[in-house]
């Protein structure tokens, strides 16, 4: 198999293109601190009754998520934005090739 | 409100939704598709995920539990928004690999295993089962809670019968919805638009409910947060590991229910449906979710304390007098109901029917792989598949007694399918994931699923006996069903999903280590692993002409249907550019039809069936591999030859190459052979006249001194002659005796030109030369060096042309050699004749050469080889130009 050689830098275009492929991969992340972010100042211990500021906490954030999403996934569905074979992808098709095994 | 009224009202809402379904196949049938297949239907089929459970559990669950209840919420949120990581993949999968089911997916994966299939299959099924209890136990409360109060018309029937009828009800329409085709890629758009339909019912039933209560009954959100902090609700403290577990075991469901993956993956029309989904649908999750919280503090205020919470957002509109908005509440919680269990159990008996009846009767009957009606075995297998499963969720529902609160119910099944996730995300992220693996990872995590969740669900003493609760199987201890190894502190759910998951992982990741996949395994694992890379393609395994065209066209039309075979085959058939509707059985097309086959009846079954035909010479994978080795070591033998031959080539171009040197030379040597003759016979021809002159007498004595002189002359230019030619000899076997010794190369220069004064001492040379340079003493032969330079010189005194001839001598040294040029001022030689002034007899046709033999410029190549030097004629300088190069001290050896 032909050694794929990424480029080192590539155009603005493409670049901002991967960024948002970042900030797609990185939504769930930040989803994930923020709906986990409870367990820190609710314990069960306390008796404070912060239903309801919790509550408001939670659905402030889900929706601050789904208009991440929106824009991140508006962004990504540009027309002529995405393709599947780029550069950064075959260079991880390249590491799988490399770390898989070799059948 | 009367009981038979309510029927009658869900009969017509189900015929509504079957006459939206209908007319929707009509139109896909006529190929219009058009918005049906729009991202909105693609998102709204998916809010299958919301069923009664979130329609009445929700708010029970929050009137018990506070807000733990959106977990169950926010998992799935996190996954769709994460789209780019998991779902992407997995629908690029589904259609690439045309799967029909989890279960298909998974086989797939692993080698297009049968056992894997059946594996999943019963996993879901069983995990399936008390998720369609819930459904029904919601099902069957509503009428109770609709229909209690009043008692005109016919008298409800008790909560049992019920039960019954709603569970066949179900099935029934189910079959007659879910059954009536066998697609070719197993999509369903009829069902797809019927279930967006409910989607849209659910929301507004809910949505309807909650507006009521927060602007009806309160007085808008800032009365409604007052509420929650006066409730009991507000009581509720956050369970961490509850908390974290749950939003992971739903998130984990979302992608593994059979449900979801039916309409998220195979359902799927467009890859880009993605893009809108990954935001619309947490967007109708949050919207979903957003009234519960009110409805189950307004409803504990508000109702009495025995009232079910669960049954909350049917109750409180009835109890506050709004039958409308009861009634739009109760068919949200029926459409729920009935779109979960009708894509649920579709999806199961897609599974059932494709991976347990399909491979028992083909390994029982294998002949009737062709001849047998295959599309009525399906459906047949089908339709009792699906009423097989409400059965189950019947059973379940009575032998759990169909009191519990549905959200602990609906969470076994998450749990229960939880245990795909290993399987699933290692085997489309990792290639060494193996078959072995994932069958001991799944089976090892259902086990310990069902032995601590599901069969104590069933409460002590139902399935297991109290005792082993409380001290263990045999009593062991640590095998407690709720506290194994002794981990007794953990909540029940947290506690099962956590050594379930845990054994799962470890055990399918200990054996993907330790076991080697077979070949079709590996390549199904690099064309799911690297689905985004084009060139991956899936294994092909048939080979040409082993099935006869016309069977496999009867085949394909048992399954795919006659008229969707025909038009398959006449499009291969055009594709290889023939006529009619018979194909060559290539391996392409062999493969194409498998994954069309595979698409209805799933990728083990194909393979099966498709293998029948083909016959006992089926070429298996490990065949082809053993095949393409073979053909490996033949290519790697024809690149030899190949480079052999070009070997060939080169040998046979230089030998023609020698072979065009030697005839020129041949020529050359005849044409010195009569050169050589003349030359001799002149001389010979003289003495001879002029001897036979003096034997005569009578001559004078200044004749007889001229004729001796000339005869001198002439015997001397023969032994000139003839020495050149023994001293080419001698030079050219390499025998010649070199007499080193150090001597400078300025007296060589001088020597030579002293002697070359003699050749035509009529002209006179400017001589040019760099005495300082030539100031070496070089370890050579001196004598045969100065022969080389008298007959450079001399040949340039001979043949230079020019009107005030020159001659520049010029000496360079450099790393450990030296280089001598003699220029002449002349025309020099012409480059056509460049290459053979060196050949010996070489002669330029000039008239001004007949002095010579030819042999000097010879004897000077053959001496300077032998003084480890060469001598090369140097173009472009302006005349003549030769250059001597030789070492600086010539060391005898390479001599």
């Amino acid at each position: 198999m032909a050694r794929f050689r990424a480029p080192l830098f590539v155009q603005p275009a493409h670049y901002r293109l991967r960024r948002r492929r970042d900030a797609a991969r990185l939504l769930p992340v930040v989803g994930a601190f923020l709906f986990l972010l409870p367990i820190l100042w609710a314990p069960a211990q306390s008796f404070r009754r912060d239903t309801a500021p919790d509550g408001i906490f939670l659905f402030v954030a889900w929706g601050g998520l789904i208009a991440l999403a929106l824009i991140t996934a508006r962004s990504l569905s540009a027309p002529g934005a995405p393709t599947d074979r780029d550069p950064e992808d075959e260079a991880e098709a390249a590491f799988d090739a490399d770390h898989g095994d070799n059948s | 409100m009367p009981f038979n009224i309510l029927v009658a009202a869900c009969v017509a809402y189900v015929i509504c939704l079957f006459l939206v379904a209908w007319v929707v196949e009509r139109r896909a049938d006529r190929g219009q598709i058009g918005w049906l297949r729009s991202p909105l239907v693609y998102t709204l089929s998916l809010s299958i995920y919301c069923t009664a459970w979130t329609f009445y559990g929700a708010v029970g669950y929050a009137a018990r539990s506070g807000l733990e209840f959106l977990t169950i919420y926010l998992g799935p949120t996190l996954v769709f928004i994460g789209w780019w990581w998991i779902l992407r993949k997995l629908v690029r999968i589904g259609r690439q690999q045309r799967v029909t089911s989890i279960a298909d997916l998974i086989s797939s994966r692993f080698g297009k295993s049968n056992l894997l299939g059946v594996i999943v299959t019963v996993i879901a099924v069983v995990a399936a089962t008390p998720y369609i209890a819930l459904q029904l136990q919601s099902v069957t409360q509503s009428f109770g809670a609709f229909a209690s109060p009043t008692q005109d018309g016919f008298a409800p029937p008790d909560t049992e019968s019920t039960a019954i009828w709603v569970a066949a009800g179900l099935a029934l329409f189910t079959i007659i919805f879910g059954t009536r085709n066998l697609d070719a890629k197993e999509q369903h758009h009829g069902i797809v638009i019927a279930i967006a339909v409910e989607a849209v019912v659910k929301l507004v039933a809910l949505v309807g409910v909650g507006v009521f209560v927060v602007w009806g009954l309160a007085d808008g959100p800032a009365d409604i947060i007052a509420r929650i902090d006066a409730s009991d609700i507000a009581d509720w403290d956050l369970q961490p590991g509850r908390w974290a577990g749950l939003i992971f075991v739903s998130a984990a469901a979302v992608i593994c229910l059979p449900r979801m993956f039916q309409v998220m993956v195979v359902e799927n029309g467009d890859e880009r449906h993605l893009f809108t989904a990954a935001w619309a649908f947490p967007l109708y999750l949050f919207a979903m979710s957003l009234f519960i919280v009110p409805i189950a503090v307004v409803g504990l205020e508000r109702l009495p304390s025995s009232a079910n919470p669960d049954m909350f957002v049917l109750t409180l509109p009835l109890a506050e007098g709004q039958g409308t908005l009861a009634m739009l509440a109760f068919l949200g919680g029926f459409s729920s109901a009935t779109s979960m269990v009708i894509v649920e159990s579709i999806a199961l008996a897609t599974m059932v029917s494709n991976h347990i009846v399909m491979p028992i009767w083909l390994r029982l009957r294998p002949s009737q792989a062709v001849s047998g009606d295959v599309r009525r075995l399906v459906l047949l297998s089908r339709r009792f598949s699906i009423a097989a499963v409400l059965g189950l969720g019947y059973a379940y529902y009575r032998m759990s007694g169909g009191s519990t609160a549905l959200a602990a119910i609906g969470l076994i099944a998450f749990a229960g399918v939880a245990q795909f996730l290993p399987a699933m995300l290692f085997g489309i992220f990792w290639r060494g994931a193996t078959r072995v693996g994932a069958a001991l990872g799944l089976s090892v995590g259902f086990g310990v699923w069902a032995y601590t969740l599901f069969l104590p669900s069933f409460g002590p003493n139902a399935v297991i006996p109290a005792m082993v609760f409380v001290n263990g199987p045999f009593d062991i201890d640590w095998l407690r069903p709720r506290a194994l190894l002794g981990v007794d502190s953990m909540d029940p759910l947290i506690h099962s999903l956590f050594w379930s998951l845990v054994l799962n992982t470890a055990t399918f990741l200990l054996g993907s280590l330790l076991t080697f996949p077979g070949p079709v395994e590996r390549m199904q694992s690099a064309a799911f692993v690297r689905v985004f890379d084009a060139a991956a393609s899936g294994p092909r395994g048939w080979s040409r002409g082993m099935a006869e065209p016309e069977e496999l066209l009867v085949m394909a039309q048992r399954i795919l249907g006659d008229d969707d075979a025909l038009l398959f085959f006449e499009a291969e058939a055009r594709g290889q550019g023939k006529l009619g509707y018979l194909p060559d059985p290539t391996p392409e097309f062999m493969a194409r039809l498998e994954r069309r086959l595979a698409g209805s009846v799933g990728a083990a079954t194909a393979h099966a069936m498709i293998s029948q035909l083909a016959g006992r010479a089926m070429v298996t994978v490990e065949d082809l591999m053993a095949v393409a080795s073979e053909s490996a070591q033949i290519m790697e033998y024809s690149a030899r030859l190949e480079s052999q031959q070009s070997e060939l080539t080169r040998t046979a171009r230089a030998l023609r190459d020698a072979n065009e040197k030697l005839m020129q030379l041949s020529v050359q040597k005849d044409a010195f052979l009569s050169q050589i003759s003349h030359e001799l016979r002149t001389p010979m021809t003289s003495i001879r006249a002029f001897s036979e002159i003096l034997t005569e007498g009578d001559l004078p004595p200044d004749m007889v001194t001229n004729y001796g002189r000339i005869i001198h002359d002439e015997a001397k230019r023969l032994t000139r002659l003839l020495d050149d030619l023994l001293d080419l000899s001698v030079l050219e076997n390499g025998s010649v005796q070199l007499n080193l010794g150090l001597t400078n190369l300025g007296e060589m220069i001088d020597r030579a030109l002293a002697a070359a004064s003699n050749t035509k001492p009529e002209r006179s040379f400017l001589i040019h030369r760099d005495l300082p340079m030539e100031n070496i003493f070089l370890r050579t032969d001196a004598d045969r060096l100065v022969q080389v330079f008298i007959n450079l010189i001399s040949n340039a005194r001979k043949y230079c042309d020019a009107a005030t001839p020159e001659l520049k001598i010029t000496v360079r040294q450099r790393a450990g050699r030296v280089t001598i040029d003699v220029i002449d001022n002349g025309s020099g030689i012409p480059s056509v004749s460049q290459g053979i002034i060196f050949e010996k007899f070489a002669r330029l046709t000039d008239q001004t050469r007949a002095g010579g033999a030819g042999l000097g410029l010879a004897i000077c190549r053959e001496v300077m080889a032998n003084l480890g030097g060469t001598i090369t004629y140097l173009p472009g300088q302006g005349g003549a130009a030769f250059r001597v190069s030789l070492p600086l001290r010539l060391e005898r050896e390479a001599a």
